[in-house]
């Protein structure tokens, strides 16, 4: 029948729909949420992206003087570089410099008195050399005579070049080359552990028969609730120099790649957790019941079954925990010593040696891992979702004593380390004086008396999770809808859900050092926000933007693709059908949206650091600081109002969820 | 030769259509619409004119291009190529909003957290009526969809028939001067769906409101349609009233698709014969040319049963055949007849339960069996139009 093709169709034009209102505002919305998402991730990374490929120096051929005698006859030209050479001046290495780099001319006459009457002329030799005479800037090819009293206040400035210069430099260093080795080691060493101690504890909560699945399922992700820094502080509390049972470890010191270990199994832990479960309850139980038929031994249908089954998840999973460990720096900041990783690093070469070029380059370098751990998951949801579709039964497990048994050690196992490492940090905020004096006290909660901002921190901190979950939601989920739910308009859409995709491949240190080039430059229009509590928000929405993006796409892909035909069938304007029926329908993942952003706003050191001013210090930072300053009892404390704080969120969040569920009873179940 | 008359028919599309019964004028003009999705045409050249008031259907297996043809008129998927006219106005590149017509898919798409009345007043709410007015009307449909106590219920506590007219509901609500339908019985049950038929053919005449439906199911066509407008694979094989479709179907697909009917291996031999097995008989009338391999079809229920002594019309139409299988099918026998004059074919009837009786057919007995001439069609081999009243 394929012969009906005789007439074929008339060659033209596609005819263009004509736009309604409803076509032009959806549009709009989605530009402007671009253009935010332009703004607040695409341009700073690209500026920082710029920066590691410049570098600064003075190019001394570019300037030509002439000096005359005392009567003001002037002499030979001669060029920076040549009487440079001359007088063997400065050496090479002195030349490189930074952007804001200034070389005094007088440096090139070591003869230089600014009372003599002798005259200078000074000129570039390209349009676009740049040199300062007090704080005029002059370029050009122009003579410039100057006496020498003038002559004194004249600087040279530094010129930009594109290249790899940085990252020969950076690699060409040994102390910074080590940091990679020490954080590819640390990496792969937390990633093992982690993903190996997740995967027995979901396999216990999906496969086993044991009790007390629901707390382990909430101990567990307890470590989301606090800052990653903070088991570093429990780790010195424990097995520091002073620590409480500090003789275990044999004289082996906590401070290092051990203790950096351990705290990252602590916090990377709930994160390995969630894949690896979603893995394993999508494995399917047809499968299980084949292999039991064909008479398998447990241990041959656990590697052939169950291992495949979830090797998705497991290899999503090291590469979640692989980048979470290595662009973290709250961590190895805490307990690291003499450690040298990357992330630290970074905050070393900006926060310290203001050397921000040196800092973009190993911001580019951290964004390799994290862009690789992007596109695996990408890959492995693809794959997931294929699974799903296959009609898989859930798995109902069979009570099996013995298993059953070992399973409840393992997870009591964990479950005392992560609880154990929350007591001792509860411990340490209410001992008075550790370890001379343990009377319980509040005095460590005074944090006025302390460096890091003091209560104003928290209070900022609590103002930045509730502005980031209100306002984060609303862009998050607005932006989700419009791309989700409007006709056409291909590309646009496309750019959009890559725009939407891109926070999640980039670490938030990297995004918070991109935000100091971006914004903190005051020729950029949006300078003024740089320090203010506005740009803590910005950046924190857009770190954390990617995971609500989908939740909020998951929930609407789950509402009826004709309800926005039949509302413009029945003349009714888009934003009515989004108040009355979308938003309603979606307000469980609303919610939850809104509480992920909160619970991260509160926690997030890495992105914030680089932009919180003294007006705008954030809890999660006052606990760095305080480390820092040798406070430990009292960091211990802010990072539990933090813990306290989330999940006093939670609480709330988990009442909102169920009054909700509540309510929309009616209708979302038969009656 | 197939291509030629395809082309022709297509072409001109207005001198094949049969009036609508009505005589309304028209109100939806559909000319030269083409689809295409990448390389593939879901709609290949579609012209249709649909007249005031009246109810089509169309109808096609299942991915021959209904749906895309139903979304196309409410500028949902907006054609590759042509124009569509309502009420005059060219349409064909409004948006859905400036469009005129309520529209019932298949899902119903009844937003789960509003109750009946608010889903009803949905398309009511932002036209500055005062709220007992609304109030008024969404009674009003609640009586004319014949559910008038479900005004305060959520849509998932009503059953799948009673959403069906929810949504019929909401889409009439604004009084539309289009009213589309997307198959809206299919994900009911058969005695749902036997009943709802009417209710809706009724509520459509009631309101005179011009609609299309879409539908895979000839019965739901047949029964409902002024018009059917018959599709296969992106294009209109036949459009017509559901007995014009039933009785004289223009093309083989047609004759195929509505009701049952033999298809039997012939040959032309005259301007009104035709030969198959060892028999040659009169048929409707038709331009093959002799000797010309074509398809006879004959409906089983169009086997007309010889009884001796009795005088036929037709006499040079009978063949004596054996009767096969019988099958009792309620309402008659579907029987298999065989013989020498239908060479290796086989003849199905259906025969009434009162001539079987009354003739004492039995399985293995003889018979001769008469095949109206007017009811025996001729269609070239591999689909296209073939002979015609
Ligand atoms: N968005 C689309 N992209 C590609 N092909 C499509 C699309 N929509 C429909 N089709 C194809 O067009 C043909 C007609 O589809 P449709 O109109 O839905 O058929 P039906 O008659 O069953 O309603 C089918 O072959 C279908 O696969
Ligand atoms: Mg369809």
């Amino acid at each position: 029948m394929a012969a009906v093709t005789d007439t074929l169709m008339p060659s033209g034009r596609l005819p263009r729909q004509h736009l309604d209102r409803d076509d032009m505002v959806k549009r709009g919305l989605m530009i402007v949420i671009s253009l935010y998402l332009i703004i607040s991730l695409a341009a700073p990374l690209y500026v920082m992206l710029s920066k590691s490929f410049s570098t600064y120096s003075f190019d001394l051929t570019a300037y030509e003087f002439q000096v005359s005698d005392a009567a003001g006859n002037f002499g030979q030209t001669a060029t920076a570089a040549t009487l440079n050479d001359r007088l063997s001046l400065l050496s090479p290495d002195k030349l490189a410099t930074n952007a804001d780099g200034r070389l005094a001319a007088t440096s090139f006459f070591p003869e230089f008195s600014f009372r003599s009457p002798v005259k200078y002329r000074i000129r570039g030799t390209t349009p676009d050399t740049a040199y300062l005479i007090g704080s005029d800037l002059h370029r050009g090819t122009e003579w410039q005579e100057l006496d020498s009293n003038t002559f004194r206040r004249v600087a040279l400035r530094s010129s930009r070049s594109t290249g790899l210069d940085n990252y020969i430099s950076y690699f060409s260093t040994p102390s910074l080359f080590r940091s990679v080795q020490n954080s590819l080691f640390i990496a792969v060493i937390s990633t093992v552990f982690t993903v190996g101690i997740a995967f027995g504890f979901a396999y216990a909560i999906s496969r086993s028969c044991m009790r007390f699945k629901g707390a382990f399922r909430m101990i567990a992700m307890a470590p989301i609730l606090v800052p990653s820094l903070l088991p570093g502080i429990a780790l010195i509390y424990l097995f520091g120099n002073q620590g409480m049972i500090r003789d275990v470890l044999f004289g082996t010191s906590i401070y290092g790649p051990l203790g950096i270990v351990i705290g990252s199994v602590f916090f990377t832990f709930p994160h390995a957790l969630i894949i690896i479960s979603t893995a394993l309850a999508i494995s399917d139980q047809r499968h299980y019941e084949a292999a039991a038929s064909l008479r398998a031994s447990k241990w041959r249908t656990f590697w052939t079954v169950t291992i495949p089954g979830a090797r998705f998840g497991l290899i999503s999973a090291a590469f979640v925990v692989f980048t979470l460990v290595i662009t973290d720096f709250g961590l190895p900041k805490v307990i690291g010593g003499q450690y040298n990783v990357l992330a630290v690093d970074i905050y070393k070469q900006v926060i310290g040696q203001q050397n921000f070029e040196m800092g973009a380059v190993v911001s580019v370098i951290l964004l390799i891992p994290a862009l690789a751990a992007f596109v695996v998951d990408r890959l492995v949801q693809k794959k997931q979702v294929a699974l799903l579709s296959a009609r898989s039964v859930p798995y109902a497990p069979k009570p099996n004593r013995k298993f059953d048994f070992y399973c409840l050690m393992w997870c009591t196992l964990v479950a005392i380390f992560i609880v154990g490492i929350l007591l001792v940090c509860q411990l340490a905020a209410l001992v008075k004086f550790w370890p001379y004096d343990l009377t319980l006290s509040l005095k460590n909660f005074a944090f006025n008396h302390m460096d890091g901002g003091g209560w104003g921190s928290y209070k900022n901190s609590i103002q930045l999770a509730a502005l980031t979950a209100v306002f984060g939601t609303i862009i998050v989920f607005t932006g989700a809808y419009m791309v989700e739910k409007t006709e056409g308009f291909w590309k646009g859409r496309a750019v959009f859900h890559f725009l939407a995709m891109l926070p999640m491949a980039v670490p938030g240190l990297v995004l918070g050092l991109a935000y100091i080039f971006f914004f903190n430059n005051p020729a950029n229009p949006l300078h003024p926000i740089y320090g203010t509590m506005a740009i803590l928000v910005v950046c924190t929405i857009t770190h954390f933007y990617t995971v609500g993006h989908l939740t909020a796409l998951t929930a609407l892909k789950q509402i009826d693709g004709e309800f926005e035909s039949v509302a413009a069938s029945l003349k009714q304007p888009f934003y009515k059908l989004f108040a009355k029926v979308t938003v309603p329908v979606c307000l469980p993942a609303i919610l939850d949206i809104s509480i992920y952003l909160f619970v991260n706003a509160m926690t997030t050191v890495s992105a914030v650091v680089f932009i919180y001013s003294a007006d705008t210090a954030l809890a999660s930072v006052a606990v760095l600081n305080m480390d820092d300053a040798g406070d430990i009892a009292p960091a211990a404390a802010m990072g539990m109002m933090i813990f306290y704080t989330n999940v006093l969120a939670r609480l709330v969040h988990a009442f909102l969820s169920r009054a909700v569920l509540a309510r929309t009873q009616a209708w979302r179940t038969r009656g | 030769m197939r291509h030629e008359t395809l082309a022709r028919s297509t072409a001109t599309p207005t001198k094949v259509l049969p009036m609508a019964p009505s005589g309304n004028p028209t109100y939806l003009q559909i000319s030269n619409l083409w689809k295409a999705f990448g390389d593939f045409h879901a709609l290949k050249d579609v012209s249709l004119d649909i007249n005031e008031g009246e109810f089509v259907c169309f109808l096609g297996p299942s991915g021959c291009g209904k749906t895309t043809l139903l979304r196309a008129v409410a500028g949902l998927d907006l054609q590759s190529r042509g124009m569509i006219r309502q009420g005059g106005k060219d349409i064909s590149t409004l948006p859905p909003s400036k469009r005129d017509y309520g529209i019932v898919f298949q899902s119903y798409a009844l937003f789960p957290n509003l109750t009946i009345a608010r889903n009803i007043a949905f398309g009511l709410e932002n036209t500055k009526r005062p709220k007992a007015e609304i109030e008024a009307r969404v009674k009003e449909l609640l009586a004319l969809v014949g559910l008038p106590d479900q005004a305060n219920k959520y849509p998932s506590q009503l059953s799948g028939g009673q959403q069906q007219r929810i949504a019929l509901a909401r889409a009439i609500a604004i009084s539309p001067g289009l009213l589309l339908l997307d198959e809206p019985l299919s994900a009911l049950d058969a005695k749902v769906r036997v009943h709802l038929r009417h209710e809706i053919k009724e509520l459509q005449r009631k309101l005179g409101v011009t609609t299309i439906m879409v539908t895979h199911d000839q019965e739901e066509a047949l029964s409902m349609a002024d018009r059917i407008v018959v599709m296969n694979h992106g294009v209109i094989e036949q459009v017509g009233t559901p007995t014009e479709i039933y009785r004289h179907p223009r093309t083989l697909f047609v004759a195929d698709f509505i009701g049952e009917t033999n298809k039997l291996d012939a040959r032309a031999t005259d301007s009104n014969c035709v030969a198959f097995g060892k028999s040659e008989l009169r048929c409707a009338l038709h331009r093959f040319e002799t000797d010309q391999s074509v398809i006879a079809t004959i409906r089983p229920e169009d086997v007309i049963p010889h009884e001796a002594g009795s005088k036929s019309s037709d006499t040079g139409n009978l063949i004596d055949v054996v009767i096969g299988e019988m099958e009792f099918l309620g309402s008659f026998w579907r029987t298999r007849l065989r013989g020498e004059k239908l060479g290796d074919e086989v003849l199905i009837a259906d025969f009434s339960i009162n001539a079987t009786r009354r003739l004492g057919l039995a399985e293995g007995g003889s018979l001769t069996v008469e095949l109206p001439a007017d009811r025996l069609l001729v269609f070239p081999r591999g689909g296209g139009h073939g002979s015609s009243h």
